[in-house]
C-alpha cells in the first residue's frame, strides 16, 4: 500500500475553491459571531427584562445544543414550517449564533470587567450613560475579550467542516468529492487537514500581531 | 453676570448609607476665583461631599449651586440626565485613581470630550490638548497610551483632560494620595499654576502644607460635620478644636 500525492494535483483547483468557500464561510459567520455576541452581551447587561430575555435564552439554546443538531433544526426543521433557507445561508446563520452565543459570554465577563473608575470619569466629562457604554465600555471589553474572542474564531473555522452535512460546498465537502472520483481518501483528507492547519496558523498569526497592539494599553 | 453669586455653595448637605448617615448638614462657599480645601481623616464624609457636587454621590438632601444654578434639582428622567449632563461640563473632576481612558492615547484621552460634547472640529479639539499638554509639561506625549506613563503624568493628563471642557471649577479628589512621594511635586506643580490663574477650586487633599500653601480657606472635617473652618495659617497652625488638634498633630508630625 502506498500513498500517491501526485493525484492531489490534479484537483488543485477544487481544493483551492474549496479552501477560499471554507475562508468565506468563516469571515461571514465569524463577523456574524462577533457583532451579535456584543448585541446579546449589551442587551442581556443594560437592556430591558423584556429585551434580554429572549437574549437569554439564545445563549441557552445555543449553548447548551450540539452545532450539528442546531443546522438540522434550521434547515430541515424549518422547512417543515414553511421557512426555507438556501442551504449557504442556514449553515452561515447556524454557525454565527452558535459562536455568537459563546462571544456574548465572553463579553459579557469583559463588560463586567471594566473599571467602575472609567463609568465615574466619562460621566464627571459630561457623558450621557449610553455615551459611556458606547464610547468608554465597550471598546474596553472588546478589547479584552478579543484574545479569547479570537480563539473561538478559529474553532469556528474548523466546525465549517460540520457543514458539509448540508451539501455546502467547502474543503471537507470538495475533498469528499474527490475522493469518490479517486478512491484515494487519505491523500485528499490529509491534504483538507494540512489546509486547515496553514489558515489556523495564519489566524493565530494575525492575531497575535492584534494581541501586541491590545498589549500597549495594559 | 452673577459677579456676587459664590460659584459653589452647598446648603445642608446630607446622606445616608442606611442608617448610617455619613454627611450631617454641610453647609460651603467656594467663591470664584478662590482656592478651598477640605482636609480631616479617612471616612469623615470629605471625599463623598465633593462627588456630591458633581452628583457622583447621590444626597438626601440639601441643596447644591454651581455659579447660580441649582445642581440637584428636583427633576425626573431623561429631563434630569439632560440637566446633569449638561452642568457636569462645567465641573472639572480629578481622581485620586487618575481613571484615564486607557484604549485612547493621551491627544484622544482630552480630545474626545470636546469633540463629542462641545461641537470642536477634530482640528480645533487637537489644537486645544496640544496646548493643555504642552502646559502641564506634556507636550512629547501625547501619542503615549495612558499605560505607558507614571502616575504623575497620568495625573497630569486627567487635570488636562478635564481643563479641555473649560470648566468654571475643579474638584480635586485626592489627586495626589495614590502617587509615589517623588511624582507628587510634579502635580502640586500644574496645580498651582491653575491658582496663579485664578482657576475656582475645590481640594480634597491629605496634604496639610500644600493646603496651607494655596488654599484661601480651609475646612477640618471628621465624623460627617465641619468640625473647624477658616483661614489655613490659623487652622493648621492654631485650630481652636481639639478634633483638629489631635488629627493635625498625628499629619503633621510625619
Amino acid at each position: 500500500m502506498s500513498f500517491d500525492f501526485s493525484v492531489v494535483w490534479s484537483y488543485s483547483q477544487l481544493l483551492l475553491t474549496g479552501l477560499l468557500w471554507t475562508i468565506f464561510i468563516t469571515v461571514l459567520a465569524g463577523s456574524i459571531s462577533i457583532l451579535l455576541g456584543i448585541v446579546i452581551a449589551t442587551t442581556t447587561l443594560y437592556g430591558s427584562r423584556i429585551a434580554s430575555l429572549p437574549m437569554r435564552g439564545i445563549i441557552f439554546l445555543f449553548m447548551g445544543t450540539p452545532l450539528l443538531l442546531q443546522l438540522y433544526l434550521l434547515y430541515y426543521g424549518l422547512s417543515q414550517v414553511g421557512i426555507m433557507l438556501p442551504a449557504f445561508w442556514t449553515g452561515v446563520i447556524g454557525l454565527g449564533l452558535h459562536y455568537a452565543a459563546y462571544n456574548a459570554d465572553i463579553f459579557q465577563a469583559s463588560l463586567k470587567a471594566v473599571d467602575p473608575g472609567q463609568m465615574e470619569a466619562a460621566r464627571s466629562l459630561g457623558f450621557s450613560r449610553g455615551a459611556t457604554r458606547r464610547y468608554f465600555i465597550i471598546p474596553q471589553a472588546v478589547l479584552t475579550a478579543l484574545p479569547q474572542v479570537g480563539n473561538n474564531s478559529i474553532i469556528l473555522l474548523k466546525d465549517t467542516a460540520v457543514l458539509s452535512v448540508l451539501g455546502i460546498s467547502e474543503l471537507v465537502l470538495d475533498a469528499q468529492r474527490a475522493i469518490s472520483e479517486t478512491y484515494r481518501p487519505f491523500e485528499f483528507y490529509f491534504t483538507a487537514a494540512l489546509l486547515y492547519y496553514v489558515v489556523n496558523l495564519a489566524m493565530e498569526f494575525m492575531l497575535s500581531i492584534a494581541g501586541r497592539k491590545t498589549e500597549e494599553i495594559r | 453676570m452673577n459677579q456676587q453669586k459664590p460659584m459653589i455653595e452647598l446648603r445642608q448637605i446630607r446622606k445616608s448609607y442606611g442608617s448610617h448617615e455619613v454627611l450631617k448638614g454641610i453647609d460651603l462657599v467656594v467663591p470664584r476665583g478662590k482656592i478651598v480645601s477640605i482636609i480631616g481623616p479617612s471616612g469623615s464624609g470629605k471625599s463623598t461631599l465633593l462627588r456630591s457636587i458633581n452628583m457622583l454621590e447621590e444626597t438626601s438632601s440639601g441643596e447644591i449651586w454651581l455659579d447660580g444654578q441649582q445642581v440637584n434639582r428636583p427633576l425626573k428622567g431623561r429631563v434630569f440626565e439632560k440637566h446633569i449632563n449638561h452642568i457636569r461640563q462645567e465641573m472639572g473632576m480629578v481622581f485620586q485613581q487618575f481613571n484615564l481612558f486607557p484604549h485612547l492615547t493621551v491627544l484622544q484621552n482630552i480630545m474626545i470630550g470636546p469633540m463629542r460634547l462641545k461641537g470642536l472640529t477634530k482640528t480645533a479639539a487637537r489644537d486645544r490638548a496640544n496646548a493643555l499638554l504642552a502646559k502641564v509639561g506634556l507636550a512629547d506625549k501625547g501619542q503615549a497610551y495612558p499605560a505607558r506613563l507614571s502616575g504623575g503624568q497620568k495625573q497630569r493628563v486627567a487635570i488636562a483632560r478635564a481643563l479641555a471642557m473649560q470648566p468654571k471649577v475643579m474638584l480635586f479628589d485626592e489627586a495626589t494620595s495614590a502617587l509615589d512621594p517623588e511624582l507628587v511635586e510634579e502635580v502640586n506643580q500644574v496645580m498651582k499654576q491653575l491658582v496663579s490663574e485664578h482657576m475656582t477650586m475645590l481640594i480634597v487633599t491629605h496634604e496639610m502644607r500644600f493646603a496651607a500653601e494655596v488654599s484661601d480657606h480651609v475646612l477640618f472635617m471628621d465624623g460627617g460635620v465641619v468640625v473647624e473652618q477658616g483661614d489655613p495659617r490659623q487652622i493648621l497652625s492654631n485650630p481652636i478644636e481639639e478634633r483638629t488638634r489631635v488629627f493635625l498633630r498625628k499629619h503633621l508630625s510625619n
